[in-house]
């Protein structure tokens, strides 16, 4: 088997998510991007998914009955040539909390869909599970099952809710697991961590042959807080999708033409860092007046967000936009002169290179996975608000220094390809077969 | 007969200190930082080298001779921060075998932007070094050797200098030997000095690579190649900055030693000898012109300016810098001068630069600042205070705009109470 080029021999049977536009946030974003180079490597990969059934894009859903316990259809979408997609009836979404989770199934009974029966029922087993953990090992049964009848040569889990299915699907197959951190319970929930989620990503670890970590950042906490070891944690940094271009008209909701547009962009949750966004953008207000600050995203913290930026006296300054969706996120970009992400605790960080990719300079958290790949960009730690503020002005006081930012940034991120991404899983993958034969 | 002529760049800037747009006092210099390099360096290269030379010197009884040009922000630095340095310089001045050489005062690019200031910081420069160490510089070099025809008459018309030093650049040259005095095109009177450059970064670069087909150097090797100079040359250029001994060169790669025994090993030919770069002047007459009609610098492999203003934010500093100038002088304040000079020092603006930083490679880029954008946020800050502090009026309260493009908003800054 070649290290480079030609990924083609192995059988990758992997454990994932929805591509964007259906689902929000990064988890998506990387497995489209991972496995459409994986695709184009020549790698063969059977890619699992969880899928609602009452899922309002029904139109790209096989409508099941619970009763029957997974999707045989196997649908392969044109775009890739090695990738057999198939599905698992689950209401499991990156990113829930189990409350999340909870409300959502509870709506999903409300609803009374057809065919979708009440857990109180007897055939409870088929059900969604109310509980979110049950309902990850219901899955992991589920996803076994299925396995049984894949042919792979290796197993790869993304994120924690996956990983009771990866360890199912490898114990079951004889094969080796591979498990892929693109977040902690640490970068959650900060020191609140959840018991169960953190049992959870810890024994998915131990029992995996390799961890992929998305940044030396995440490897480290991987390290640290769950006690792996150092030899089993490899890097391979996420890429991005480069697909701006085009000009777009500016829209006028609420903005001058000459007034500056510092944006941010992402789930407005404390990982994110949003009180540190309006803390700077008053700190900014007190020397500049020509600049709104645009919250771009909705999140468990967007309510007391849009408080406290009343509460500071910017109010009249800071734009909500609720979640951006397709289109949208484009023309936000067009009009953005600089991009902020003061993370508390960023894994990786998709969204900057997506920003640079869009022509707008960046400023991000040195507490980001990000950051150790991007030499064009305004680093800062986060609490640092008076450093961010300085920053900001700066950017947009001085062309020249929007400028190189812009020009240099956007030059870099033609070179973070997800095809090196997926060069550096398949070299992991042939180290973890040839370890095991 | 092949005459060695060392010379020696001693130079440190004023670092700025940590200035965000919030920061409202005139203390722009980061002062633990200058003291703790200058010290640092004070012990890793000038004293042991000054030390070095000066033992040479005695040793070889005259026949070894260098020369030095010491900036005039080190000057200042040095006597704050290790005046014993200056002592050892002193004796080397007595020895009466060091030439000290002549530059702008601040290690600043005024000749590209600011004729009149070019010429008051080369005249606060001779009148340092005279007040220093007994000597009226007679041979001036540009900051980072940067040359053109151009310079080359406006130093002559000067009338203090007989020659100038600059890069023996290969797109000068062309076939021509760097081991000749030359006359620059435009001149009567001024001769002109060229690095050998293949010999001087031998030293200066290539002494400790060990992937070098010619590591390790040896002083008999390298007198050897001097040697071969004999016959079709008069002199071998040895250009280099001072901290080659020590600091870019650790000592531990034998540098110390190398330069130890290369006196007496190039001595050993009856052919060669020493020579300070007036005595190179006095006994040669210069063989040809040589047109330099774009500017040129001893920097990098282009050897040209992109290093201090190859990209936007670089060119944009240096032009507020100096844009800056009447305002500057008609305050008529002697601090906002001294400032505004400290800030043309070439160092800052090379801290601004992407060159090396597209590539990744930050082991190549010596930055206080870590990031050029962080370098120029930094400078440009400070800019906009010095601008404040310019234009305010009695009263000691400060407007001031910014006037980059009609899409910059414009900046009120608080007032003084």
């Amino acid at each position: 088997m070649s290290v480079f080029g030609d990924g083609g021999g192995v059988n990758v049977f992997m454990l994932g998510w929805e591509f964007p536009p259906f689902i929000s946030g990064g988890l998506g974003t990387a497995c489209y991007g991972l496995t459409r180079a994986l695709d184009r490597l020549g790698v063969r990969v059977t890619f699992v998914i969880p899928r609602a059934v009452d899922s309002r894009y029904a139109a790209h859903v096989r409508m099941l009955s619970p009763a029957s316990r997974r999707d045989t259809s196997g649908a392969k979408l044109r775009e890739f040539k090695n990738v057999t997609f198939r599905t698992i009836a689950s209401g499991l979404e990156p990113y829930s909390t189990p409350d999340d989770y909870q409300q959502r199934i509870e709506e999903t009974l409300r609803r009374k869909q057809p065919g979708v029966v009440r857990p109180s029922q007897a055939s409870s087993r088929m059900d969604y599970h109310g509980d979110m953990y049950g309902e990850v090992h219901r899955y992991a049964a589920v996803a076994a099952e299925l396995a049984q009848h894949e042919q792979f040569d290796i197993v790869h889990a993304h994120d924690w809710m996956t990983y009771p299915a990866g360890i199912a699907v490898a114990a079951m197959s004889g094969r080796p697991l591979v498990v892929h951190m693109h977040s902690s319970e640490f970068d959650r929930s900060g020191e609140h961590v959840n018991q169960m989620i953190y049992d959870i990503e810890r024994k998915g670890m131990e029992a995996a042959d390799k961890v992929i970590a998305v940044s030396y950042l995440t490897r480290n906490i991987i390290i640290g807080r769950y006690g792996i070891s150092p030899a089993k944690v490899e890097v391979v940094h996420n890429g991005v999708d480069r697909n701006g271009n085009g000009q777009w008209p500016l829209s006028e909701a609420g903005i001058e033409k000459d007034e500056k547009i510092v944006l941010f962009l992402g789930r407005i949750t404390m990982q994110k860092g949003p009180e540190y966004f309006l803390a700077a953008a008053k700190k900014v207000l007190e020397v500049m007046d020509n600049v709104k600050f645009v919250m771009a995203g909705s999140g468990d913290m967007m309510e007391r967000a849009v408080e406290m930026a009343a509460e500071l006296g910017i109010g009249h300054k800071v734009l909500f936009t609720g979640f951006l969706r397709g289109n949208d996120v484009q023309k936000i970009y067009r009009m953005a002169d600089l991009f902020v992400m003061p993370s508390v605790s960023e894994p990786f960080g998709i969204v900057p290179l997506e920003a640079l990719d869009n022509d707008v300079p960046v400023i991000i958290s040195r507490q980001s996975g990000v950051s150790e790949v991007l030499t064009h960009a305004l680093k800062v730690d986060f609490w640092d608000v008076n450093e961010i503020a300085n920053k900001i002005v700066a950017v947009l006081k001085y062309p020249p220094l929007q400028m190189t930012l812009r020009d240099y940034g956007n030059y870099e991120v033609r070179k973070l390809s997800w095809t090196d991404t997926a060069h550096k899983c398949v070299r992991i993958y042939e180290e973890t077969l040839a370890a095991v034969h | 007969m092949a005459s060695v002529c060392f010379y020696f760049q001693v130079h440190q800037p004023a670092r700025l200190r940590h200035y965000t747009v919030f920061d409202k006092d005139e203390d722009y210099f980061d002062d633990y930082k200058n003291r703790s390099i200058c010290r640092k360096v004070a012990n890793k290269c000038y004293l042991p080298a000054n030390r070095l030379i000066l033992d040479l010197i005695r040793r070889c009884d005259g026949r070894f001779k260098v020369a030095y040009s010491i900036t005039g922000i080190l000057l200042e630095q040095l006597k704050l921060y290790a005046p014993e340095v200056l002592s050892t310089f002193d004796a080397l001045a007595e020895t009466g075998c060091v030439e000290f050489l002549a530059e702008t005062y601040y290690h600043s690019l005024s000749f590209l932007y600011s004729r009149d200031e070019f010429l008051e910081q080369v005249n606060k420069h001779r009148e340092t070094i005279a007040e220093f160490f007994g000597q009226y510089p007679r041979v001036f070099r540009n900051t980072e050797l940067i040359y053109n025809n151009d310079l080359a008459s406006l130093v002559e018309s000067m009338d203090d200098f007989d020659a100038i030093l600059t890069e023996g650049a290969d797109h000068i040259l062309g076939f021509r030997s760097p081991n000749f005095v030359y006359r620059p095109k435009g001149c009567g009177k001024l001769k002109l000095l060229l690095k050998n450059y293949s010999l001087s970064d031998d030293i200066a670069f290539r002494f400790s690579d060990r992937n070098w087909s010619q590591w390790p150097l040896t002083a008999e090797k390298f007198a050897g190649w001097v040697n071969r100079v004999n016959g079709n040359g008069n002199i071998v250029n040895l250009f280099m900055d001072y901290e080659t001994f020590g600091e870019h060169q650790w000592s531990d790669t034998g540098i110390f030693d190398f330069m130890r025994h290369l006196p007496e090993e190039i001595l050993k030919h009856p052919d060669n000898d020493f020579k300070t770069p007036s005595e190179v002047v006095r006994s040669y007459e210069a063989v040809e012109t040589i047109d330099v009609p774009h500017l040129i610098s001893w920097a990098d492999t282009e050897r040209d300016l992109s290093a201090w203003l190859g990209n936007a934010m670089q060119s944009s500093a240096v032009g507020e810098l100096y844009r800056l100038e009447p305002q500057v002088r008609q305050a008529d304040d002697e601090r906002i001068l001294a400032d505004w000079r400290s800030l043309q020092t070439s160092d800052h603006f090379y801290y601004m630069c992407t060159k090396y930083f597209a590539d990744g490679d930050v082991h190549k880029y010596f930055n206080p600042y870590g990031s050029p954008y962080d370098s120029y946020i930094n400078f440009m800050n400070v800019l906009d205070n010095l601008r404040s502090r310019c234009s305010m009026g009695a009263a000691g309260t400060a407007v001031c705009e910014v006037t980059q493009n009609k899409n910059s908003p414009s900046l009120e800054t608080q007032a003084l109470s």
